[in-house]
């Protein structure tokens, strides 16, 4: 589980790209192209290698105006998800 | 029907390549050297698939390496918003290639994986001290940093090595490995009695894969294509024909599949000729297997087939004698027992030897007198 120190970051060969074709974004990644709902777009575009998973999900509860714990919690199961198929590093 | 745009497109730069693997999913008709398309072409054929919707674009042979305009065609590509993958036996890079290619922004790599040691390899690859120089460039591929991804391609001669090659994927860092078991077409099926694993074997490198996929969650993420022959479900072959993908032959024939030429019905148009959407969109051997209105019993009834459209298409031509079939691999097919009795025949031979795949002409054959 990533927790709220941890700093995640898109390894070298993951990118965000703005699929104009589809009118969507998508996360490129080695051999696979992920399609981005409005949410895992947010998430990603705060992922910039240098601030820390708690301060990613306290930004957009902010901007969002949406409740912590709960952007947390899902923020977590979708960078979790992206881990473990190797899309993101996570470092403590 | 308009079809969805495709995600990826398969670019074979060339059908050269040093290695003469006896499995090569190039034709058994190479393209000839004289007939491949030249950088300017590839460009735009790179900014077409990019306005057609292609995200992915794998760079492929024969060995891609062979071209020496492959960083100008890597820069193109990135240029037009593909990413960019390349697909290579790492024969024929050198370290200052890598380094070009790094500069005109490849995004990833894809090393196949012959063997796990210099004997097993250099005589699957036919080329004495490749697999030497494969080390020395997987080498210098973890230097520069680009993501990699191991492909080991396995067969009954090299099955027990699965589980060095899973070890040796993890010392160069790689990221992913594909465990692909041979695939039989083209080259492959010249070499069934040679290649063809036995069921034991198939069993085995499920079971492993499986662990594997346990203990090594994420930190190797591993893709495994199956043995087909031994499945009791076909393959969704490319996704579904005319779906997902399409590849693009050194001559410029723009293919549903690397295999399609083996369905002699079928022709094909080339980008010399028309846009890259006109093909995918209107032309005949992409609407051929589209969808489902083509399919025959018992595929047209049956509640799977949207989910694996039957199966492959070219193996139902090669096994069934009809691209219409049922994929014979499917337990619903006539075929099916006949393909599996087959199958343990093939895993069955001893003795067999290796045929090797031939390397392209450079220019047309003289006419025959």
């Amino acid at each position: 589980m990533i927790g709220p120190s941890d700093i995640p970051t898109l390894p070298r060969g993951v990118r965000l790209h703005y699929d104009k074709v589809r009118e969507t974004w998508v996360l490129l990644a080695p051999e696979r192209a992920i399609t981005l709902d409005a949410v895992g777009h947010a998430i990603l575009s705060e992922v910039d290698g240098a601030r820390s998973f708690a301060q990613i999900t306290a930004g957009l509860a902010q901007k969002y105006n949406a409740p912590a714990e709960e952007i947390a919690r899902d923020s977590a199961g979708f960078l979790g998800a992206l881990r473990d198929r190797r899309f993101l590093d996570v470092s403590r | 029907m308009t079809p969805p745009p495709p995600i990826a497109m398969l670019a074979e730069l060339t059908h050269r390549c040093p290695l003469s693997c006896p499995y090569c999913s190039n034709p058994l008709e190479l393209a000839r050297i004289d007939a491949e398309l030249d950088t300017g072409t590839w460009a735009r054929v790179f900014q077409e698939a990019a306005e057609l919707g292609v995200l992915q674009l794998h760079l492929s042979g024969g060995e891609p390496a062979s071209r020496r305009d492959l960083a100008e065609l890597v820069r193109a590509a990135r240029d037009a918003g593909l990413y960019t993958n390349l697909i290579t036996s790492g024969i024929g890079l050198s370290q200052r290639r890598l380094q070009e290619l790094d500069a005109a922004g490849l995004d990833h790599v894809q090393l196949s994986l012959q063997g796990t040691d210099a004997e097993m390899a250099d005589e699957i690859g036919g080329y004495r001290g490749g697999f030497a120089r494969k080390m020395q460039v997987a080498q210098w591929i973890a230097e520069i940093g680009f993501p990699l991804t191991l492909n080991a391609v396995l067969h009954r001669r090299n099955l027990h090595q699965l589980p060095r090659a899973l070890e040796m994927a993890q010392e160069m860092g790689a990221r992913r490995i594909e465990v692909a078991t041979v695939q039989f077409h083209g080259w492959a099926m010249k070499n069934r009695d040679a290649l063809m694993p036995t069921r034991e074997q198939a069993a085995e490198a499920t079971r492993i894969v499986g662990e594997a996929r346990a203990a090594l969650k994420g930190r190797l993420v591993i893709d495994y294509v199956p043995a087909d022959y031994h499945g009791d479900y076909p393959k969704r072959c490319m996704g579904g024909w005319g779906t997902t993908g399409l590849n693009v032959a050194p001559d410029g024939q723009v293919l549903p599949c690397h295999a399609a030429q083996t369905i002699p019905h079928l022709s094909f148009e080339n980008v010399q000729d028309r846009s890259l959407a006109e093909i995918w969109h209107n032309g005949a051997a992409f609407n051929a297997y589209r969808g489902t209105d083509w399919m025959q019993e018992p595929c047209s009834s049956c509640e799977r087939k949207t989910v694996d459209f039957g199966g492959c298409r070219c193996q139902a031509m090669a096994l069934a004698g009809d691209p219409a079939a049922t994929d014979p691999v499917c337990v619903k097919s006539p075929h099916h027992g006949a393909l599996q009795a087959r199958a343990q025949g093939h895993a069955a031979t001893e003795g067999a030897t290796l045929t090797y795949r031939d390397a392209p002409p450079k220019t047309a054959r003289e006419p025959a007198e």
